[in-house]
């Protein structure tokens, strides 16, 4: 199956300061992929560039085969940022509605029914999203992305701020959608997500410094969890 | 089109619930134009207070003659400048008879006043002059008569507006273009700026919308409230205020929707230059404030003529004129064409600027 994303070479630097060296990255359809590193180390840099919506200084994305920055390709992603990016004073039903019409959604009303029950929202659809709290208003930019089930989803930091037991009912989600050959891009921090996944990239100082399985990966550092993985790897990277 | 539609919808449904802007922008004018047909409402010139010391009995008279002028006789000149440090008098004439000349003080603290007592006593001077001669002629005419010449008479017409036209009915058509600009470039300018800064507009631009139909939204929400607000306006100033609109309103619609038009995309590029709220109301003084200097409130026949070359990159200054030809002259399209282009002109550029802005977010 052909990759859903690649990212050859990108190079992206701010101000003097290289955010991204020289990444290359391939994400095949159907994979469930982490992107794992600390705060400052270029996870949301990567997002941005493969959307096409920060322009990289070398190297070139594609997604579904097309070069980024693609118009129509962005009809087919599902796409969550760091920040929650709502409009306050519209309803959380709004909202939805909104950004499925935005997305080239038909059936709008019964879409958002089914997103919102993924998030847990729907009997605060009908208030403000003002007077949301902050978990509330990171679920329902969750269920923007969910929006039209759509066949790459993009979903950057996604479990901030939301308890565990709706955390368990997320991921039960990203599973599903995996199981109907979704592909998924999630970048976190939380160590215990980087066990769920797939694939754990790790981005260090804006490099590639270890990508494959959780398992595999515990294995080569000899080490039982991601998170000592991640501290030992981030040792050699540094030396 | 339709997602345009969808996202004017959406702007308008936010503004909606902001109640307190809505009031802003549709009563704040009408509370202003309320108070300013108040303040000068009427067309009276200022009254004059003038002192006098040992002023001959005729020209005591003239200067009695002179509308809004009263006068005074002080016994000294001590007197007399005690009135005016007293501000009871606006002005002291002192006459001195060895040298035949007047000597004028001035309070100046009102220019209008000095000016006023400077004219009448100019006036009464040439009356008084006017008087010794006709009196020189009646006595020559005893010995040789002529004909009586006929009486001439002054009859005044006005061309625009009549001899009730007050400040503001000459003033009404550049405040109204005013206050669709400030309300329609601070307002859209906030929003936009809040959806960059709440990242918004960036997830609106990883849908797969067109950059211009987010410009465009804007354009269709922004451009149906500057109809609303200029008719909230009009009918105010025509039903409340009786002040007269002699040509169509539907021309002074127009002219304020393109306005609001250039406003808009004028606010739309200005957010991008601020990084808060506040550094947008930091454009007032740079963009809104020098507008109504250059518009046409103030005359602008004395100043220098190279400066006065600014009111011409200034929009207001066209809707200023355009406004003026209709609501005092009855003018329509065909005398109003060139400012509407000019403003349409106005507003594709910004546009087209604005699109191509929106690609630091996309490029395509």
């Amino acid at each position: 199956m052909s990759d859903v994303l690649e990212l050859q070479q990108i190079t992206k630097s701010y101000g003097g300061r290289t955010v991204l060296d020289a990444v290359n990255l391939k994400l095949p359809a159907g994979e469930l992929m982490g992107l794992i590193g600390p705060s400052g180390s270029g996870k949301s840099t990567v997002i941005k560039l493969a959307l096409g919506m920060a322009q990289a200084d070398a190297g070139v994305a594609h997604i579904f085969d097309i070069q980024m920055p693609d118009r129509q390709s962005l009809g087919k992603i599902g796409y969550m940022a760091q920040s929650d990016a709502l409009y306050e004073a519209l309803s959380g039903y709004d909202n939805l509605k909104f950004f499925a019409q935005m997305r080239d959604i038909r059936v709008v009303d019964e879409e958002i029914k089914r997103v919102a029950t993924i998030v847990n929202l729907t009997d605060a659809l009908d208030q403000q999203v003002k007077g949301y709290s902050g978990g509330m208003k990171r679920r329902l930019s969750l269920a923007i992305a969910f929006l039209g089930e759509p066949e790459f989803l993009i979903l950057d930091e996604p479990t901030v701020g939301i308890d565990p037991a709706l955390r368990r009912q997320i991921w039960d989600e990203l599973r599903r959608q995996q199981a109907q050959q979704k592909t998924i891009l999630i970048t976190t921090h939380v160590m215990d997500e980087a066990e769920k996944v797939d694939r754990v990239v790790l981005l260090f100082d804006g490099r590639i410094i270890a990508d494959d399985s959780p398992a595999a990966l515990k294995a080569r550092y000899d080490v039982s969890t991601v998170e000592q993985v991640f501290l030992k790897a981030e040792v050699e990277a540094g030396k | 089109m339709m997602k345009s539609l969808i996202i004017s919808q959406r702007i308008l449904k936010e503004l909606g619930k902001d109640k307190r802007t809505l009031a802003l922008m549709f009563l704040a004018p009408l509370l202003v134009l309320t108070l300013m047909n108040l303040v000068f409402n009427t067309n009276a010139t200022p009254h004059v207070q003038i002192g006098t010391v040992q002023m001959p009995a005729t020209m005591v008279k003239q200067l009695e003659t002179v509308s809004h002028v009263s006068q005074t006789t002080y016994p000294t000149v001590t007197a007399a400048n005690t009135a005016l440090k007293a501000q009871r008098v606006d002005s002291v004439i002192t006459y001195n008879k060895t040298t035949a000349t007047y000597q004028i003080t001035y309070a100046n603290l009102d220019v209008n006043k000095t000016t006023l007592a400077k004219s009448a006593m100019q006036s009464a001077m040439l009356h008084d002059k006017l008087q010794s001669m006709a009196q020189t002629i009646t006595q020559l005419t005893v010995h040789h008569p002529v004909a009586a010449q006929p009486q001439a008479t002054l009859k005044q017409t006005y061309q625009y507006g009549d001899s009730q036209t007050r400040y503001m009915d000459t003033v009404l058509p550049i405040l109204m273009g005013f206050f669709v600009f400030f309300f329609v470039f601070l307002v859209s300018g906030m929003a936009i700026l809040k959806e960059r800064t709440t990242g918004t507009l960036e997830r609106l631009l990883a849908t797969p919308v067109r950059r211009g139909h987010i410009i465009f939204g804007y354009t269709f929400s922004y451009g149906a409230l500057a109809v609303l607000q200029t008719l909230t306006i009009v009918l105010y100033t025509v039903d409340v205020l009786h002040i007269q609109i002699v040509g169509h309103i539907g021309w002074v619609i127009l002219t304020n929707m393109l306005l609001a038009l250039v406003a808009l995309s004028l606010g739309i590029l200005m957010s991008t230059f601020a990084a808060s709220e506040f550094q947008m109301m930091q454009f007032i003084p740079l963009i809104v404030v020098p507008q109504i200097f250059f518009s046409g409130i103030v005359p602008l026949d004395t100043i220098n003529p190279w400066i006065a070359k600014i009111q011409y990159i200034l929009p207001l200054t066209y809707v200023a004129s355009a406004d003026k030809k209709i609501m005092m002259q009855g003018l329509g399209l065909t005398h109003i064409w060139v400012e509407c282009l000019i403003l349409i002109g106005f507003f594709l550029i910004l546009t087209g600027i604005n699109i191509q802005g929106l690609k630091k977010y996309r490029r395509v």
